[in-house]
């Protein structure tokens, strides 16, 4: 009798337990605030201002969703990852998207079951030395120590590079950009490597950036991008499309300034599908009409973005690059909004 | 039958009934317990399914293949021989190795620190004993954490670059010509054989047979000593006079090593700078130093004050007694009140040995390449398989702490009062 009662009481639980989960969508509109995972502080990509609020380049792309889905870009909740953590708070529901930088790779695509909502910035493994060791190439670096982050692809690529370059090093596993800047500036290290934007931004950020030098030598490709659990297509659908609708309006002349004007109607059709004025795109992504207008309002844009967290006016000092559109001699290509 | 008249030996038989189980005393203590267990049966089939559930619903399945794929990253600190090409258990060995390490040169610090605060805390000279109450309160009541991060900082900010060393007017130098104190770490001299008898292939691990021979051969000398020391306390009990053993235990223990090294041609190699750092040598790495010392330090305060409470636990009378004999305070110390208060300091020492291996997991915050880091870091996040690598860490430092605590028992057993 206890047998059947404990089995009568398992199949309960297991009924109970194993009730559908809501989907994304749903869940942040209940919610009423978008959970971003960024990284911990790196200028120009992610970090809190004198004010507390989050700026950056990683940042607006998930304002531009939160305004999308929301309609109030401010509705983020932003959380610091790690390297390590990252992976995981994704996983586990803690964050709905994850825009931090992280490369797009077939292992992560595949084995650790995430979708990548498409490829926002185009970089490449680099080295940041001080001038005044007098290195000129990767390939001097035989011996030299390195600071690393620790769980990245940017440590596997460092292998590989020294293995085939058959030269010697020793890792310093760091735990985030900050720390790795800190051990860097103590002459922990010899060498600080990271995605090219990154020590960018890491050098941009020290006493006397001419000190420091850029090696010319770029290791890898690291098509950054945000990334979303798989399983979900609708809301990976809606980020994916977030993304798109941000190079679509910068390929149109869609922008921060003008994407109120233009909502209310153009000779463009592409332009009046895009911000709602013609057709139901948004209704087709489980949204209103007006979402990309919303996305597009919040931080302008991709050119908009770009210019404002990494561009010639900011401390950074990006150029576009690969990153400019495809018109321009760059990667980006948006989607037909059709 | 006699005394049947008087007590009756057997209640009188009672059917079963189904209400017994609550009503009756006998058998409800059975009944909570057998739901109790059920309770527990439940929550734990629950958390398994629904573990299970989630999975399912994620696409993964559980398995630990992950462990024989190819690691691709780095470990700067390694024991055993092991590359980017090798496999992810492999790097976890790397890890767990440098787990172990760190635990025994930490366990030993801390106990040489514990003891000797311990002891001075209740010396008579108050300015020691204050000091001692300092160290105990300073590092007691700061998290771990934070000590650690200290040392790591100091290693890293305030000791000199390698380059410093370097060229006709260095601002830094070699302590003796052999020991520089770097930002890369702390560079000793190694011991090296000319006469290398090359390494024992054991397949998973290849220990250096010199090592070894000379492990064998020391070992052999402290048994050899404790025969003669037995022989001694013999000869003493006997006759009251204890034969004077000093310079045949110092041939004993010295002799035999000393003639193995030479016959090996030992020789130390010095490191030197050569490129961007020290080459040669024994590096010593800032994540072990800042490890090792915030371990040592932080869990010394703790060992300090069980090694207070056990000497406060010997009452006053034994060490007057001793005095009375004539025994000397530091004989009083070493020969009546010490073997005494083992017996109250090794339970809780155990403790705080488990202590420190667990607390080796903080490696992580400055970069020290333990089980935590290889596992349960960067092997974990580039394979994604946090639950199996998770189950699988706790598992080994389980198997870890259960073997100290083991051992600990063993010699807890014999130091303890032996009560026949």
């Amino acid at each position: 009798m206890k047998k059947s009662l404990f089995l009568a009481t398992l199949g309960v639980v297991a009924l109970l337990s194993g009730t559908a989960t809501a989907g994304t969508l749903d869940e942040v509109k209940a919610r009423g605030k978008l959970n971003c995972g960024v990284s911990s502080g790196t200028a120009g990509f992610s970090t809190p201002d004198a004010k507390g609020v989050w700026q950056g380049f990683d940042v607006a792309f998930c304002r531009a969703v939160a305004a999308a889905v929301l309609g109030d870009p401010m509705k983020v909740e932003f959380v610091p990852t790690t390297g390590q953590t990252r992976f995981t708070a994704l996983a586990s529901g803690e964050i709905d998207v994850l825009s931090r930088a992280t490369t797009w790779t077939f292992s992560r695509d595949t084995d650790l079951k995430l979708t990548f909502a498409g490829t926002n910035f185009y970089d490449g493994q680099a080295f940041l030395v001080k001038k005044e060791l007098g290195v000129s190439s990767a390939k001097d670096l035989n011996g030299a120590t390195v600071c690393i982050q620790s769980g990245t692809t940017t440590e596997l690529n460092l292998a590989e590079y020294f293995r085939i370059n058959k030269m010697s090093y020793e890792p310093v596993p760091v735990d985030s950009s900050a720390e790795g800047e800190r051990q860097y500036q103590a002459g922990a290290c010899d060498v600080y490597t990271s995605d090219g934007s990154n020590l960018a931004s890491v050098r941009a950020s020290f006493k006397n950036p001419p000190d420091h030098v850029i090696l010319p030598e770029i290791i890898s490709k690291e098509p950054l991008g945000p990334i979303v659990r798989q399983g979900d297509e609708q809301w990976a659908d809606i980020v994916h499309w977030t993304l798109s609708a941000l190079f679509a309006a910068e390929e149109l002349g869609v922008t921060k300034a003008n994407a109120d004007q233009l909502a209310d109607g153009s000779d463009n059709p592409e332009i009046n599908r895009l911000l709602g004025k013609e057709g139901d795109l948004g209704k087709m992504l489980g949204l209103d009409a007006d979402w990309a207008r919303r996305a597009i309002a919040a931080g302008g844009n991709y050119g908009e973005i770009f210019a404002t967290n990494l561009g010639d006016q900011t401390p950074i000092r990006l150029e576009r690059g690969l990153n400019a559109l495809w018109t321009k001699g760059g990667l980006m290509y948006a989607q037909p909004f059709r | 039958m006699a005394n049947a008249l008087t007590f009756p030996t057997r209640e009188p038989h009672q059917a079963f009934r189904l209400s017994m189980l609550l009503n009756d005393s006998r058998y409800r203590s059975y009944t909570i317990q057998i739901f109790v267990l059920m309770c527990l049966m439940l929550g734990i089939a629950w958390l398994a399914d629904n573990t299970v559930r989630n999975l399912a619903l994620l696409g993964k399945d559980f398995s630990f293949s992950f462990l024989w794929s190819t690691a691709g990253y780095d470990i700067n600190q390694r024991l055993i021989a092991y590359d980017t090409q090798m496999t992810h258990g492999r790097a976890a060995l790397v890890g767990l190795l440098n787990t172990v390490v760190l635990a025994v040169l930490s366990c030993v610090l801390a106990t040489i620190i514990g003891v000797i605060a311990g002891v001075l805390r209740l010396s008579g000279n108050p300015i020691v004993a204050r000091l001692m109450t300092v160290y105990v309160e300073l590092f007691r009541n700061i998290p771990l954490l934070l000590w650690i991060l200290v040392f790591g900082a100091i290693m890293s900010e305030a000791v000199p670059a390698p380059n410093a060393f370097k060229g006709e007017n260095a601002t830094a130098s070699m302590i003796f010509g052999a020991v520089a104190i770097t930002n890369r770490g702390v560079f000793i001299p190694e011991p090296l054989f000319a006469r290398d008898l090359g390494t024992l292939n054991l397949g998973i691990v290849e220990p250096s047979l010199n090592a070894l021979v000379i492990l064998l051969v020391v070992i052999g000398c402290v048994l050899v000593n404790r025969a003669l020391m037995r022989r001694a306390s013999q000869v003493q009990s006997q006759t009251g006079i204890r034969p004077a053993t000093w310079w045949k235990s110092a041939i004993i223990l010295a002799a035999p090593p000393l003639l193995l090294l030479w016959a090996f041609g030992f020789y130390l190699g010095y490191p030197e700078l050569r490129g961007f750092n020290f080459q040669g040598g024994l590096q010593l790495r800032n994540s072990l130093i800042a490890m090792w010392l915030g371990l040592s330090i932080y869990t010394g305060a703790f060992i300090a004050e069980n090694v207070r409470a056990g000497i406060l636990a010997i009452s006053r009378g034994q060490t007057e007694a001793a005095h009375a004999l004539g025994l000397r305070p530091g004989k009083t110390m070493r020969l009546v009140i010490l073997p005494q208060a083992l017996r109250v300091i090794v339970p809780p020492l155990i403790s705080q040995y488990l202590n420190i291996t667990k607390n080796t997991s903080l490696g992580l915050a400055v970069g020290y390449m333990d089980l935590r880091s290889t596992l349960g870091g960067i092997t974990i996040n580039q394979t994604g398989r946090e639950l199996e690598g998770m189950l699988l860490i706790m598992l080994i430092y389980l198997s870890l702490s259960l073997i100290i605590s083991g051992s600990m028992n063993v010699y807890n057993a014999r130091v303890g009062l032996k009560e026949r």
